[in-house]
């Protein structure tokens, strides 16, 4: 079907109005030698048919019964009100506000959004938003580049095995070095990244470490906060967003620049995206950042009004010598995350964090007893935990075929892992659902 | 606006005031009103050197960015600390209380190969 | 100073509470100004004392890494939020609410039955990581909607990873290089051509893979100059990146000498693909020759902008690029492609048909964003493209260019016009004779546009226009809305000639009036500060930027 309104009399008019016979002369700019020849694409469908095609389609995945799997994304409660406020078409259906006076709605919602952010990183400065935490996070590196004029970011190998992959994509651009840090994974080991190992990697723009860490471990951030500044690099903090209602927060722990992926905060899992990269930073470094800002002012009559601001840092301005190229981003999905924000409030994020942090504590105490599991790591974990399980890989999918995804295999990206399954609890993980993972663990011994 | 008899002018726009062996810099008010209301200017460190023609620092609009070319070459000085909090200044006063940077010299005989108001009048026509 | 609140419930009510002279006056408060201590919305369960017991015997965080201060999110009730967002609504001028003929943007209706298919509970919950036998669904979708974008756009490979255009021009960049450097010549390629009336982003990419833009001017029919292209390539030069149709609307009618060229001199050719949306089923780029371009989903395929994102930027390779895509590619691994192709046109899953994801891909640049992509965009679009089908998609082309034409045609003794040519899916006029004859610019021009519910044209791009209105109309606007457009646009070119006064008021009806954006960059204000002063106290000052709005 099509979305057209136009019926034979109207484009015939149109047609007159322009002086042409046919629509067909109106493309005889296209020379004849580059016109497209036929192709394959099915005929329409009307809404009916359309609806049990993606039907279809919805019903050829699987839901898992019970899931413990996180590793960057996280299945957490989408209050209805904020499906409801993403929803409303003057938000979804506008583009990026260029007219401020038309848009006060959009901008007024960023403003809050960085007002937000920047409460919850204590930080100065936050963006509109960028596509996704990896990204953001990449863009923060290159931003730490111009800051310190250096070539070289390091990287602990705690981040995100993903991130650590769009980072050095990113960096392969303007030529810029990557060194990853490692982090002690030995059984028993800390999991965590070594400040002392920071100094030996010399001159570097910046040391990205993440708070807890993919492994869930909680990171001395504040001394690699330290040892980054010693050596005169910024420290980019990738942060959980719903951790900080419990945790330290990177501005506090001394974070340059922050990062963090806000899906936790109201968005679905969705296959991967549409997500929301968040990014905060010290005012200091405001020009150097990537990405939209939003910024009060008032109208010609004194009212209070938001508009886009400090725009001169962008590549509709200064093109080549732009600090990013980002241009569309995530504004949405930064909506879904101020509406989440709002509508869970101090006391519900914090009961968040608690019932995810207890469910994970539970889960993993719960395998332990029944000697199903160690723990793979010493110090603390967040809401998600790296466990020592004979025969991982197999009976992750013997597990997967009853409807229960225990969780994430880190040996997909690193070998040395291999018996361990990363397990993540959220306040959505039920006492059933853990025992349900039990006894699929005792089952598949 | 009637042009400052006793500055040298260049065709980037910038101005220069010598007083002995030191000198003002500055921009011109036709590149303030080119560049609309300025919102920001980066400006040189104490300290460092500028050479004739080579860019020094950059000053932003709300619709357009444009880099500051030195009109002379030496060793930066002084830099006008009001136009951080006040950029304005550079709409408001381009050739008075909106100075950018004054410098020490290191070769006066560079400011001939400027034009003086007259020829600035007739290049910006 | 004494703060106005608006008591409003809707657009005029929030603007008519909102008039102050001398008293600052606010139109809607920030959500931190409604917050009350201990007022709750959602609330949670609590632990059970088997949990509780439980992860008593688990470590506990110490407190050396807890938050050591208060958030300070704001405390409302439910109630209180949702009128809050719905009241911000209410400022904003949207799709679903009048014209949007934003040029470049491509602002045309998003159908709902796409936001239906997105919430679908099986799509939606999907995990990204969940086991490859879990998420066939949503396998098959992408690669369903890969094997459409290869038709429509003529290329052999597809990844759909990148997030937004301008990440998929990045992505494409980046397999440029890869590529040169494959073939030896990663050092010696180092030049990206691109045309003055490029968007802005074309440049900026070009720097993040550390490349030089050179710019090529555009000739007096508003294509590019061949003879200034052919003088700058050579084998410095690693792509040229250009947009077809062009940002002036125009399709490049020599764009098969472009290509040639381009290819000769053993560079990259690149095509934006903003504009796609034009030329449905007419030029295929792949087919013509271009080894790489990106979609907008957000334009062409109509998933909603959301105020400025999500976005999708999907990109199409030739088959000398292939080896260089964002890894992982959704690929049918058992099956015959055909056949599984087939049996989704006609709404069937193929039995014994599977899908994984390829990331064995040794020459890939990477991945460019983590997961897969913008799922979500994914099945927005795959839902658009089988609605509208075949004679769909031609459609919506034919009767975006058949619209912008008639625009072209209503509007260009009122305005002028620098290339009266052919107009693909938008025309771009010129404000320059109000200017000159009024004194009147086209950010007045655009403001005035605001007083009759329709959003302006994007306004001073492309560059190369002098005082440029870009108008695009799209396929989905009703000839009664295309007369009332025209009729607005001589109105208040006529106003602009008996009193340009009353433009540079221009707007009065919206909820705020011009706002004072010089300002806004001085001193940038840009979160709310607990407790103190929120707003700087510069005074308002006439606001004159002409901002370029793509």
């Amino acid at each position: 079907m099509s979305y057209s309104p136009h019926t034979a009399a109207d484009r015939e008019r149109m047609l007159a109005a322009i002086g042409v016979e046919s629509v067909d002369d109106l493309f005889a700019d296209i020379p004849t030698a580059v016109r497209a020849s036929a192709w394959d694409v099915p005929p329409p469908l009307v809404e009916q048919e359309v609806r049990t095609e993606l039907a279809r389609l919805a019903g050829r995945n699987r839901i898992p019964e019970v899931s413990f799997l996180g590793a960057g994304v996280y299945r957490h409660l989408v209050p209805s009100v904020v499906g409801e406020v993403i929803g409303r078409p003057e938000f979804a259906t506008a583009y990026t506000p260029y007219q401020p006076e038309v848009s006060q709605g959009t901008l007024q919602s960023i403003y809050e959004f960085q007002s937000l952010i920047c409460e919850l990183t204590q930080m100065e400065v936050a963006t509109a938003s960028h596509y996704d935490g990896a990204t953001a996070t990449a863009e923060a590196a290159l931003m730490a580049c111009r800051l310190t004029r250096r070539t070289r970011v390091a990287v602990s190998a705690g981040v995100n095995p993903d991130y650590r992959r769009v980072l050095e994509t990113y960096c392969s651009g303007p030529g810029i070095e990557v060194v990853t840090l490692p982090i002690d994974v030995t059984d028993g080991g800390t999991g965590t990244t070594d400040p002392a190992a920071v100094e030996a990697l010399g001159e570097v723009a910046c040391l990205i470490a993440a708070q807890p860490n993919f492994y869930g471990q909680v990171e001395p951030m504040r001394d690699l906060a330290d040892a980054a500044h010693a050596g005169g690099a910024q420290l980019v903090a990738v942060v959980e967003p719903t951790s900080l209602a419990l945790l330290a927060a990177p501005g506090d722990d001394g974070a340059d620049i922050v990062t963090a992926e806000g899906q936790p905060l109201g968005i679905p899992a969705s296959f991967g995206g549409p997500y929301v990269g968040l990014m905060a930073a010290r005012m200091a470094s405001v020009r150097q950042m990537p990405g939209r800002l939003v910024g009060a002012t008032r109208d010609v009559a004194g009212r209070k009004g938001y508009v886009l601001t400090l725009q001169a840092r962008e590549q509709h301005i200064r093109r080549e010598k732009a600090a990013s190229n980002i241009c569309t981003n995530q504004a949405l999905m930064a909506l879904a995350a101020t509406a989440y924000l709002v509508a869970v409030g101090p006391a519900g994020l914090r009961e968040v964090a608690e019932l995810s942090t207890t469910q994970a504590r539970h889960a993993t105490a719960a395998l332990e007893d029944a000697g199903l599991a160690r723990r793979r790591f010493g110090g603390t974990y967040f809401a998600e935990v790296t466990l020592k399980v004979p025969d991982a890989a197999r009976r992750h999918a013997a597990l997967a075929e009853r409807g229960i995804v225990a969780g994430y295999l880190p040996e997909r990206h690193d070998p040395a892992l291999r018996d361990t399954l990363l397990l993540a609890a959220t306040e959505l993980t039920t006492d059933d659902d853990i025992a349900r993972l039990l006894d699929g663990l005792e089952a598949t011994r | 606006m009637a042009l400052p008899d006793d500055l040298r002018y260049s065709k980037e726009h910038e101005w220069v005031r010598v007083e002995g062996s030191r000198a003002t810099i500055g921009i011109t008010s036709f590149a303030s009103d080119e560049l609309g209301d300025i919102v920001f200017v980066e400006l040189p460190d104490v300290g460092s050197s500028l050479g004739q023609f080579a860019t020094f620092g950059v000053v932003e609009s709300v619709k357009a960015v444009s880099d500051l070319f030195s009109p002379i070459s030496g060793e930066v000085v002084e830099v006008n600390e009001a136009l951080r909090e006040s950029p304005e200044l550079l709409n408001s006063d381009p050739f008075g209380d909106g100075w950018i940077a004054k410098v020490e010299l290191a070769d006066a005989s560079e400011v001939d190969a400027l034009m003086d108001a007259d020829a600035y009048t007739v290049e910006t026509a | 100073m004494s703060v106005a609140e608006a008591p409003s419930s809707g657009r005029g009510s929030a603007f008519a509470g909102a008039v102050g002279g001398d008293e600052l006056t606010i139109v809607e408060p920030l959500i931190f100004d409604r917050s009350r201590p201990d007022r709750r919305a959602v609330r949670f369960p609590s632990a059970s004392a088997a949990a509780l017991e439980s992860a008593a015997v688990q470590p506990e965080l110490p407190a050396s890494v807890l938050r050591s201060r208060a958030l300070r999110l704001p405390e409302v009730s439910e109630l209180d939020m949702l009128r809050h967002f719905n009241r911000l609504a209410h400022l904003n001028h949207a799709i679903d609410i009048g014209f949007y003929p934003l040029g470049s943007c491509t602002m045309k209706y998003n159908p709902k039955v796409n936001e239906w298919a997105a919430r679908l509970p099986g799509l939606a919950e999907s995990h990204p990581l969940d086991p490859e036998d879990l998420s066939q669904g949503s396998l098959e979708l992408m690669w369903l909607l890969a094997e459409l974008l290869k038709e429509i756009s003529g290329f052999p490979a597809i990844s759909l990873q990148p997030a937004a255009g301008a990440h998929g021009e990045l992505t494409g960049m980046l397999m440029t290089r890869a590529y040169h450097r494959a073939n030896g010549e990663g050092e010696q390629r180092i030049k990206v051509l691109v045309p003055d009336s490029a968007h802005g982003t074309n440049p900026a990419t070009a720097t993040m893979v550390g490349y030089q833009t050179v710019t090529i001017p555009s000739n007096e029919r508003g294509g590019i100059d061949l003879h200034a292209l052919r003088a700058a390539l050579g084998p410095d030069v690693a792509a040229l990146m250009i947009t077809n149709p062009s940002t002036l609307g125009i399709f490049e009618d020599q764009i098969g000498q472009v290509i040639a060229a381009v290819k000769d001199a053993g560079a990259i050719a690149y095509m934006d693909g903003a504009n796609l949306n034009a030329i449905l089923g007419r030029f295929r780029p792949g087919e013509a020759g271009f080894d790489i371009m990106h979609f907008n989903l957000h334009k062409t395929f109509s998933t909603p902008h959301g105020g400025g994102g999500p976005g999708a930027g999907p990109i199409g390779v030739s088959k000398r690029l292939e080896p260089f895509l964002p890894a992982p590619i959704p690929t049918l691994v058992t099956g015959d492609a055909t056949e599984v192709r087939a049996n989704a046109w006609a709404g069937r899953s193929t039995d014994g048909a599977r899908f994984a994801l390829d990331d064995d891909r040794p020459q890939s640049i990477g991945k460019v964003r983590s997961c897969h992509g913008n799922f979500g965009m994914f099945v927005r679009a795959y839902t658009y493209i089988r609605s509208n089908g075949d004679a769909g998609l031609r459609t919506i082309s034919e009767d975006a260019v058949l619209a912008a034409n008639y625009l072209r045609v209503q509007l260009h003794d009122t305005y002028d016009l620098p290339y009266d040519r052919l107009s693909k899916h938008e025309v771009v006029f010129s404000g320059r004779r109000q200017k000159r004859e009024h004194g009147v610019t086209t950010l007045d021009i655009a403001k005035a546009i605001l007083d009759h519910g329709i959003h302006p044209p994007t306004i001073y791009f492309p560059l190369i226009v002098e005082e440029a209105l870009m108008v695009e109309p799209t396929e989905t606007e009703s000839l009664e809305t295309l007369d009332h457009f025209v009729g607005v646009m001589r109105a208040v070119a006529d106003l602009a000639a008996s009193d340009p006064a009353a433009l540079k008021r221009a707007p009065t009806t919206t909820p705020v009036g011009r706002l004072d954006e010089a300002a806004a960059a001085r001193r940038p204000d840009l979160r709310h500060i607990f407790g103190g002063v929120d707003a700087p106290e510069a005074p308002p000052s006439a606001p004159t930027a002409e901002v370029p709005t793509t």
